[in-house]
């Protein structure tokens, strides 16, 4: 467990970066930071493992401050990302990974085993062991950068803006390899990001931090997005966030409708819908054709591929997301081994979404207990 | 007269004995290495310092203002300062070495400032991140990749010292000046003409020497010359996408963003 205790940052230039935060990051969980650039997130960051010197107020790990503790050593146990990977550039990938076993005194047979390990973990080729981060995509490097930071196994993780340098493809990736990460390794990690998508997406826990540096609002995603704190948060989260905040409900029993389907190769001929969806041999779907206007058999180039699949267990956000773009109008669902298991139309998601309720102001109080600044 | 000065280069008798060719060529590069590795003694863990700590830059330009100073003037003023409080043939040998690390500090501590000043930011940040403590950055972090600009400092602080060694002459000592200094005075112009030929030979040689060792000693990782391997790694990340599909695929679709280091060149 990571606390701030009323931590104020007044740099000498008399920039307040920080203005008398208090929270707490949970033990296993991911804590997000987020906020507009230069309202202090990597100030507070940095503070937890004393980068930066806070001018007042205390942090502590676990109960014990960290003021007191020697830098170089709390920081061996605390695992360190930054936005541009600072990896090093004259070590190969593999030693850049084994930075903190080396100093740490591992054996260096234990150092390379581990960081062979670590490579895989985070989803990159051996081979790429013995190149250079010159040598490497941004997103390579950023992997890269995650790795060694996880190499010794330390408890806690700082991560300052891991994957806003990376394009929003390799991002999704990224994001998702972490996730799958932290799933197995429940570490106490405190996430910086400007994203507010991101911070939804990763986040346990939200802090949403406005410039001057002060805490607007903390709380698990879902109740931020349905109950922004004030104008700034409601701002900050964005317009969309009443969709968004679909993401977070699982998908009751869906009234699913039976969807007629042709195989690749297959004929139109006597389908009188206007749409028809085509499916491979293991019935996954591959998209939708207009039978009045194509002849013959079917062929990959004809059908639209606009509409997205969402799976059943899924949420309902990507259950309402299939529905509103189907060419078809009627949303494809599939099970999770992505067979098709039936479509579902815009109006009965609405009406599913209607009976359930938003998430309620209950779902925050554990978060507002060890948090007093919440309705700030 | 080349024809002469060839003969001269390459006759017995010019190498010969305690003040033939060869033994001057040994007290010249005697001189060079003394005045470099003195100088490097002073300039590098200064160097290092300034660049790490960040302070007293100023002290880079004042010695870099040293390099205006002319070299005879100063070795004639610091003969005749020191000359009289020195014994024996020290009494020549000192001034000389002092006048020629005074030239060659410049160089060498702009080369490892320059080279420490021009190490990443956000790896020396990230190093501090991880636990290494001052000198852990220094020797792991900013050494090595000081080095390219660390080297050619130390390269054209060899080619200075070699060409200016034969000032030495003046105040009575040996090396290659010596050719110079007494073909000029007796009108010999291809023992003159030889030894200056000699001189830049030698700098060349020695350069080169260096520039071999500049490719050992500096990480791949920071010269691009991996670059060869890279290609050639490329085509075998097909075995790759088996171990990683859906990263690897798409990353290698991706612009490839090398962080590759600028060309990095001498800082003077
Ligand atoms: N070393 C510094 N000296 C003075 N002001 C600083 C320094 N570092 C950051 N700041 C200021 O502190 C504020 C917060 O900065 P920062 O923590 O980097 O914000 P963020 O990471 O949220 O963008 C900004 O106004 C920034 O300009
Ligand atoms: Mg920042």
């Amino acid at each position: 467990m990571i606390r701030f205790d009323g931590v104020t940052k007044q740099y000498p230039d008399g920039t307040v970066a920080v203005d008398d935060l208090t929270l707490t990051a949970p033990t296993g969980k991911i804590t997000v930071l987020v906020g507009p650039s230069g309202c202090g997130k990597t100030t507070s960051l940095r503070m937890i493992n004393r980068m930066i010197e806070p001018t007042r107020g205390t942090i502590s790990l676990d109960g014990q401050d960290t003021a007191r503790m020697n830098e170089a050593e709390m920081r061996r146990g605390i695992g360190y990302v930054i936005q541009h990977a600072g990896l090093f550039p004259h070590r190969t990938v593999l030693d850049n990974v084994g930075t903190v076993p080396r100093l740490l005194g591992w054996d260096k047979k234990e150092i390379r085993e581990r960081s062979r390990e670590l490579l895989d973990r985070v989803g990159l080729a051996p081979e790429l062991a013995d190149r250079y981060p010159s040598q490497l995509s941004g997103g390579q490097q950023q992997r890269v950068g995650v790795a060694r930071a996880l190499a010794a196994d330390p408890p806690v993780m700082l991560m300052d803006e891991p994957f806003s340098a990376v394009d929003p493809v390799v991002r999704d990736q990224l994001q998702d390899v972490f996730l799958d990460l932290q799933g197995e390794l429940g570490k106490t990690i405190v996430f910086v990001t400007h994203d507010i998508d991101e911070a939804i997406k990763l986040g346990d826990q939200v802090a949403v931090l406005r410039v001057g540096g002060k805490l607007a609002q903390i709380s698990d995603p879902a109740y931020l997005l349905a109950h922004p704190s004030d104008d700034f948060v409601a701002d900050f989260v964005g317009r969309d966030r009443g969709y968004r905040s679909l993401q977070f409900q699982p998908s009751p029993k869906l009234p699913l409708a039976h969807e007629r389907t042709l195989l690749v190769g297959e004929s139109t001929d006597g389908m009188s819908s206007a749409w028809a969806l085509v499916v491979d041999n293991e019935r996954r779907p591959l998209g939708w054709v207009e039978p009045s206007r194509v002849e013959g058999p079917v062929t990959t180039e004809m059908l639209h591929r606009g509409g997205t699949v969402a799976r059943a267990s899924g949420s309902l956000r990507g259950v309402l997301d299939a529905a509103l773009s189907s060419p078809a109008r009627r949303g494809v669902i599939v099970d999770d081994s992505g067979s098709l298991v039936g479509t579902v139309r815009a109006h009965e998601v609405l009406s599913l979404i209607e009976s359930v309720d938003r998430p309620d102001e209950d779902l925050a109080d554990a978060f507002a207990e060890s948090e007093p600044e919440t309705s700030r | 007269m080349i024809a002469s000065v060839l003969d001269w280069l390459t006759s017995s008798a010019t190498w010969a004995g305690d003040t033939g060719l060869g033994a001057r060529i040994v007290q010249h590069l005697w001189y060079s290495l003394l005045a470099v590795a003195i100088a490097a003694v002073i300039a590098v863990p200064l160097g290092l310092w300034i660049g790490h700590t960040g302070r007293a830059k100023s002290l880079v330009s004042v010695a870099n203002s040293l390099r205006a100073v002319p070299t005879l003037g100063l070795l004639f003023a610091v003969a005749l300062y020191l000359g009289p409080k020195i014994e024996g043939n020290l009494a020549f040998l000192v001034p000389s070495i002092v006048v020629l690390v005074i030239l060659v500090i410049p160089p060498i501590l702009s080369g490892v400032y320059a080279g420490v000043e021009a190490v990443d930011p956000a790896s020396r940040d990230a190093a501090r991140g991880m636990g290494m403590r001052g000198m852990e950055i220094v020797r792991q972090v900013e050494i090595p990749n000081a080095l390219p600009l660390m080297l050619s400092g130390l390269r054209s602080a060899f080619l200075q010292v070699i060409a200016t060694a034969t000032v030495a002459a003046y105040v009575g000592l040996g090396g290659l000046g010596r050719y110079l200094q007494d073909g000029i005075a007796t009108n010999d112009y291809v023992s003159a003409a030889g030894g200056a030929i000699v001189v830049s030979v030698l700098a060349l040689i020695v350069d080169g020497v260096l520039a071999v060792v500049q490719r050992l000693v500096v990480s791949p990782g920071l010269t691009g010359r991996s670059g060869g391997t890279r290609s050639s790694r490329r085509g075998m990340s097909g075995t790759g996408e088996a171990v990683a599909p859906e990263s690897e695929s798409l990353l290698a679709g991706q612009p490839d963003r090398p962080s590759q280091p600028a060309a990095r060149s001498a800082a003077h």
